[in-house]
């Protein structure tokens, strides 16, 4: 849903106040992207091979329990005395998994729906219009309660949860960029000099279609990333033992009074994250629809 | 040259905006003089800093301009250093101003009432039954009907026509003894542009002192007492409207004036404008690269604007005084005559009609029949609405008709299935108005113009190409371009590749439908160079599609005149255009005001200051 | 203004929408998630102490032994009559177990959004037209929808509660319990809606009909106030459904945030237990109020903008 808010392609990340590293980005434009994707990789690489980079993250030790940040335990420790750096980095893969999974399910499932929509004839369209707007009334978020009350809890079907209140949202945008796309001079053009239907829609339509919902799935990974880490953080996300970020905080929250820094570093890394993610989307959006000055 | 009873009177006016990129002196010394009842019209192409000039009038240029002046006098008060206070008791009340389109110049979500009585509101304090009263009159005095039920619908509701005279209301509704109209007629239909015009020239009759600013000579000829050409922040040249449009003196008004089309049956002098260079800076004529007569003196130093020969105008010329000609051009090729020729396209007693919204239908073509010969262009002149772009549709079996058939070379074609109308499509092609929204963004001219070829074979990929560079050629354009995409190409260069695409599968008929008005006028005279070429060489017909009397007159031999869904006229274009029947023809004819030289309307039609009644 | 035709029309769209909305739930509740007869009596999925005739006592009582049509049928009846069915784990008539959570609910959205579209109202007209602005917007709208809301809440609540102790912990006691979840829940709608308004306001003054206006000798507070700031109130308008999706999702997680109780947290607690009649309750109770609200502020839209009057959809 948040697609709506970028109605005019920002601007990188340009400065507030004239710090020197905000006149570092606003000067060098490719600085925020690049810093992104850095940042995007390394945490791709910790998903990968968390076991490389830091400890056992069920390891209890009492006796070290709610530690501040110290050397040793450098993002301080839980109520169990496990380590906050180690839960953080073995939540990853199932954060990015959630992230990536849903939104891949949500494209697939919305991209077809949304071409069937736009291809088909008038009926098609107000039929898998009307049950769009049924899916689209019920919130985001209970939508997903719904889902997973129904498939039971669980990394998957908070997934499929995820995926079923944002499938709507891509048919739509479908649907609008394939009227679009119908109705444009080339597509007449081919249709006048002769080219098969097949051909219309293989060549020009599906073509030119397609690449702006690379974007639009970019922007919805961060977004499935949060929805996710909510889910997780109600209990209903991956039961494993390497927890899901969003788990990670539910833990923290009932030890709030003893201590901050597992309440404060998993989100860290989901907002962290989820904004190199939006940075790498609004540089691929502007890339799509070419750079405006600013 | 300031008449002392100048309402307003300007020296030497300059402003500079301060950008990122540095400063720009969008105007460059500037001196105007606008008496009461009298019509300055200052005329331009955009960027020559006309508009600018008449914000800078109103102290609206922007808070990045700098506005400067030796004098800048109205009503006898210097506009100098005014602040924004006393600015504000100038505006709306002494001097109105009047905006290009309507449609964004009133505020959408507002009433009529409130957005004419804005000035009112803001100026005077009327009760609210004396401020209904006084809206009421301001919309009858601008000709519009039924001023009490308009008063209450909002901007969108009304037609272009009618929304631009309630902003005229809007603009004198204080009563100024001044109105600045920029390019107040641009966004209209041609009549209507007429009777906007009529309706300022009304004002300007009854003592309202008009500052005219347009890039447009007919409406400048139509109304101006007084003309002032402006190129790259500079007036070019200046004086009474008919010595500037009769006897012009510097080369950039002479090419504008030739470069307006027009109804003569010589067809225009093309393509002086031909190198669209834009304005040189540094010292010396900011016009010498596009200047035919162009010499050392010109390019070292800037002329003065002086007095001219004999007559009253100022020149800012080196070369005024020998009124060196222009090179003429060759005069054009007249069509050979196609009238024995077998008839390639049949459109027979056609009709459609569209939902509107709201649930009732609309017809948009109305039992319109017509024939097209082999070879022969065929002109379909129309405003927009009239359902020109509908033909078009339905004669290349994109869009079935309700009624009526279409017959190509003889054998149904309308009546087709898709699959069965399929193989024959190669024979009638079309050409758009924007070509670059009918390429793919994703294609290289290459496969633009191979598409029209059927897919390459692995071993023909050679012959492919090598057709596609023929058919670049054919078009004036060479292999250099064929990795290109849309957006690299000049706009002449994509309407040439569009053109190049369509004749790919050999058509025996082009529909064009209004393939020159997206651009400039000169490139647009290359274009139907081409077109003519074409046709010569290829023996192709042309169904062309235009708005553009000069154009069609340009172009083809007969003409059709199409008004709301029906041919109300046609024949030959000589006859059409000079002894027109039909009322409608005459009131097109009527606007577009002849030519820019010959100063008014040559033929008129009953009383122009009633209002249009199609609603929108 | 508003016609009748268009009030019927959304109003049979919304009924669509919303015996859709009853249809889906129906379908997970029967179909996909197994034998309810089996939830009900193992509170799970696994049952192996139940005996058979628990089970067929647990069906009679439900209905569940008739053919599927005919409970779709009794469903949609008792939808009709406002009745949402029996919760299978609390022995409550679900509307029951809502009416009793909705107040403190009501009270957490409600405020939040007039938080929410107030701070957004003044920081667009405060920062509109001042260019340096663009960039904090920038930047604030980054980190709004890359932010989780409950990671906010819980900061929130680590040094507002328990360093400075200056809000409670936990609970539904007056007002001072609700300062910190309405912050929570109105930021992110504050950092979307007031990006929009700013937008809406600097492109209303970019448009020819600011010059005129000003051209009439109006002032640029006059220009802001009687002309631009309606244009701004429509993308706020079209941007409803999303705002409320936002608040009605987020009570649900800023509740058990902040372990209050309410409608969220009787969800968490259905969805965890697996008592679908409750959420199937709670779904279709925050779809009509999604769907009233939004008709309403559909209307409103063309209340403000008379250009849309004419067009059906």
């Amino acid at each position: 849903m948040t697609t709506v808010l970028h109605g005019e392609p920002p601007a990188g990340l340009p400065p507030v106040t004239e710090l020197p590293a905000a006149r570092a980005l606003r000067r060098t434009p490719w600085l925020g992207p690049a810093l992104a994707l850095a940042f995007f990789l390394a945490v791709c690489l910790l998903a990968a091979f968390p076991d490389a980079f830091a400890g056992d993250p069920a390891a209890i030790d009492p006796v070290n329990a709610f530690r501040d940040p110290a050397p040793g335990h450098l993002l301080g420790t839980d109520q169990l005395g496990r380590d906050t750096w180690a839960r953080v980095v073995h939540g990853a893969r199932a954060s990015l998994a959630l992230g990536f999974g849903a939104t891949a399910l949500a494209a697939l499932v919305g991209i077809a729906w949304g071409l069937a929509a736009g291809l088909g004839g008038r009926l098609v369209d107000e039929a898998t219009m009307r049950v769009a707007d049924i899916f689209m009334a019920v919130p985001t978020t209970l939508m997903a309660l719904l889902v997973v009350a129904v498939l039971g809890a669980g990394g998957p079907s908070v997934a499929v949860a995820i995926a079923v209140s944002l499938a709507p949202g891509f048919a739509r945008v479908v649907r609008v960029q394939t009227q679009v796309v119908k109705h444009a001079g080339y597509v007449q053009a081919a249709t006048a000099l002769g080219v098969r239907r097949r051909g219309v829609v293989g060549r020009h339509i599906v073509p030119n279609v397609l690449p702006p919902m690379l974007v639009l799935a970019t922007m919805n990974v961060g977004q499935s990333i949060i929805a996710g880490a909510s889910l997780s953080f109600l209990g209903l996300g991956p039961q494993a033992s390497s927890s899901e970020w969003g788990s990670l905080l539910s833990d923290a929250r009932d030890h709030l009074q003893d201590a901050w820094a597992p309440a404060v570093f998993p989100g860290l890394a989901i907002a962290l994250t989820v904004i190199s993610i939006s940075v790498l989307g609004r540089e691929l959006r502007l890339r799509f629809e070419g750079r405006t000055e600013r | 040259m300031t008449p002392p009873d100048a309402l307003l009177s300007v020296r030497d006016l300059r402003v500079r905006f301060t950008t990122r990129h540095g400063p720009v002196d969008a105007v460059r010394g500037v001196s105007l003089a606008v008496e009461a009842g009298r019509c300055l019209a200052v005329v331009g192409e955009s960027g020559s800093g006309k508009s600018v000039t008449a914000r800078a009038l109103i102290g609206l240029a922007g808070s990045n301009a700098t506005v400067d002046a030796t004098t800048m006098t109205f009503e006898g008060r210097s506009l100098l250093s005014l602040g924004e206070r006393r600015w504000r008791r100038l505006r709306g009340a002494r001097i109105g101003f009047v905006l290009q389109d309507a449609l964004t110049s009133l505020d959408p979500l507002r009433r009529i009432e409130d957005e004419v009585a804005e000035p009112l509101d803001v100026h005077a304090d009327l009760g609210r039954r004396e401020r209904a009263e006084r809206v009421r009159s301001l919309l009858g005095d601008v000709g519009i009907p039924d001023p009490a039920q308009r008063a209450r619908q909002y901007p969108h509701e009304l037609s272009g026509g009618l929304r631009q005279r309630a902003l005229i209301a809007s603009a004198i509704a204080a009563g100024p003894s001044l109105v600045v109209a920029d390019e107040p007629t641009t966004a209209l239909d041609v009549t209507i542009q007429a009777q906007v015009l009529d309706l300022l020239a009304d004002m300007r009759d009854a003592g309202t002192a008009v500052l005219l600013i347009s890039h447009d000579l007919t409406v400048v000829a139509r109304m101006a007492d007084h003309v002032a050409v402006m190129y790259a922040g500079l007036v070019v040249e200046e004086g009474p409207a008919a010595q500037v449009l009769h006897e012009p003196v510097h080369p950039y008004t002479r090419a504008l004036l030739a470069a307006a089309p027009t109804l003569d049956p010589r067809g225009p002098a093309p393509t002086q404008i031909a190198r669209l260079a834009p304005p040189t800076t540094g010292p010396g004529c900011p016009y010498r690269s596009r200047c035919a007569l162009a010499d050392a003196r010109c390019h070292g130093e800037l002329p003065a604007l002086r007095a001219t020969g004999d007559g009253p105008s100022l020149a800012r010329c080196w070369h005024a005084d020998a009124a060196e000609p222009l090179p003429t051009p060759a005069p054009r090729t007249v069509g050979t005559t196609t009238s024995g020729r077998r008839v390639v396209l049949e459109v027979d007693g056609v009709s459609k009609r569209f939902r509107v919204p709201g649930g009732g239908r609309r017809r948009a073509v109305d039992g319109v029949s017509f024939s097209l010969r082999a070879g022969e262009a065929l002109g379909l002149v129309g405003e927009s609405g009239s359902g020109k772009s509908t033909i078009a549709q339905i004669a290349l079996g994109m869009l079935g008709p309700d009624d009526g058939r279409v017959l190509l070379d003889g054998a149904s074609w309308s009546e087709l299935r898709e699959p069965d109308r399929r193989p024959h499509r190669s024979r009638i092609q079309l050409i758009q108005q924007d070509p670059l929204s009918s390429f793919d963004p994703r294609f290289t001219v290459e496969r633009i113009i191979g598409e029209g070829l059927g897919q390459p074979s692995r071993r023909g990929a050679a012959a492919h190409r090598s057709r596609v560079v023929e058919l670049l050629h054919r078009v004036g354009l060479d292999a250099t371009i064929l990795d290109r995409r849309g957006p690299q190409l000049s706009g002449g260069q994509r309407q040439r590749v569009a053109i190049a695409r369509a004749l790919g599968p050999e058509p025996e008929i082009l529909v064009c439908d209004e393939p020159v008005s997206a651009l400039d006028v000169s490139i647009q005279a290359q274009i139907l160079d081409l077109f003519d070429t074409l046709r010569r060489d290829l023996g192709v017909a042309l169904l062309f599609i235009s708005h553009d009397l000069g154009v069609i007159n340009r172009m083809c031999e007969r003409v059709l005149v199409m008004k709301d869904g029906a041919i109300v006229e046609e024949g030959p274009v000589g006859d059409v255009l000079h002894t027109p029947r039909h009322a409608y023809t005459r009131e097109l004819l009527a606007a577009v005001s002849a030519d820019p030289a010959t100063g008014r309307t040559p033929v008129r039609t009953g009383p122009t200051s009633v209002p249009e009644g199609r609603p929108t | 203004m508003v016609t009748t035709r268009w009030w019927l029309r959304r109003a049979g769209l919304g009924v669509l929408v919303i015996w859709g909305a009853a249809t889906l739930s129906f379908i997970g509740l029967h179909l996909l998630s197994g034998d309810p007869a089996r939830i009900i009596a193992g509170g799970g999925g696994a049952v192996s102490g139940s005996s058979e005739q628990i089970l067929a006592r647990i069906n009679e009582q439900y209905g569940f032994h008739e053919p599927l049509i005919v409970q779709y049928g009794r469903f949609l009846g008792q939808l009709a009559r406002g009745d949402l069915g029996m919760s299978y784990q609390l022995n409550q008539r679900v509307t029951t177990v809502i009416v009793d959570q909705l107040g403190p609910t009501v009270a957490l959205a409600l405020g939040a959004a007039v938080l929410g579209f107030g701070l957004a109202l003044v920081l667009a007209v405060g920062t509109a037209g001042r260019p340096r602005a663009e960039s904090l917007f920038s930047t604030l709208e980054l980190l709004f929808v890359s932010t989780p809301s409950f990671w906010v809440g819980i900061l929130l609540l680590t040094v507002f509660s328990f360093r400075l102790g200056w809000f409670p912990v936990f609970g539904n006691e007056g007002v001072a319990s609700l300062v910190l979840p309405w912050l929570t829940l109105a930021l992110p709608i504050t950092g979307t809606l007031a990006l929009v308004m700013r937008d809406g306001l600097q492109r209303a003054l970019e448009q020819p009909f600011a010059t005129t206006v000003l051209a009439r000798g109006a002032t640029a507070t006059r220009l802001r106030l009687r002309h631009a700031l309606r244009h701004a109130l429509l993308p706020v308008l079209t941007l409803s459904g999303w705002t409320l999706g936002t608040l009605l999702g987020g009570v649900v997680v800023i509740e058990t945030v902040f372990a209050r109780a309410g409608i969220g947290q009787v969800a968490v607690t259905a969805v965890n237990g697996r008592d679908l009649p409750v959420v199937t309750g709670v779904v279709l109770v925050a779809t009509v109020v999604f769907v009233v609200i939004n008709t309403a502020l559909d209307a409103l839209t063309r209340v403000v903008d008379p250009r849309l009057r004419g067009v059906p959809e």
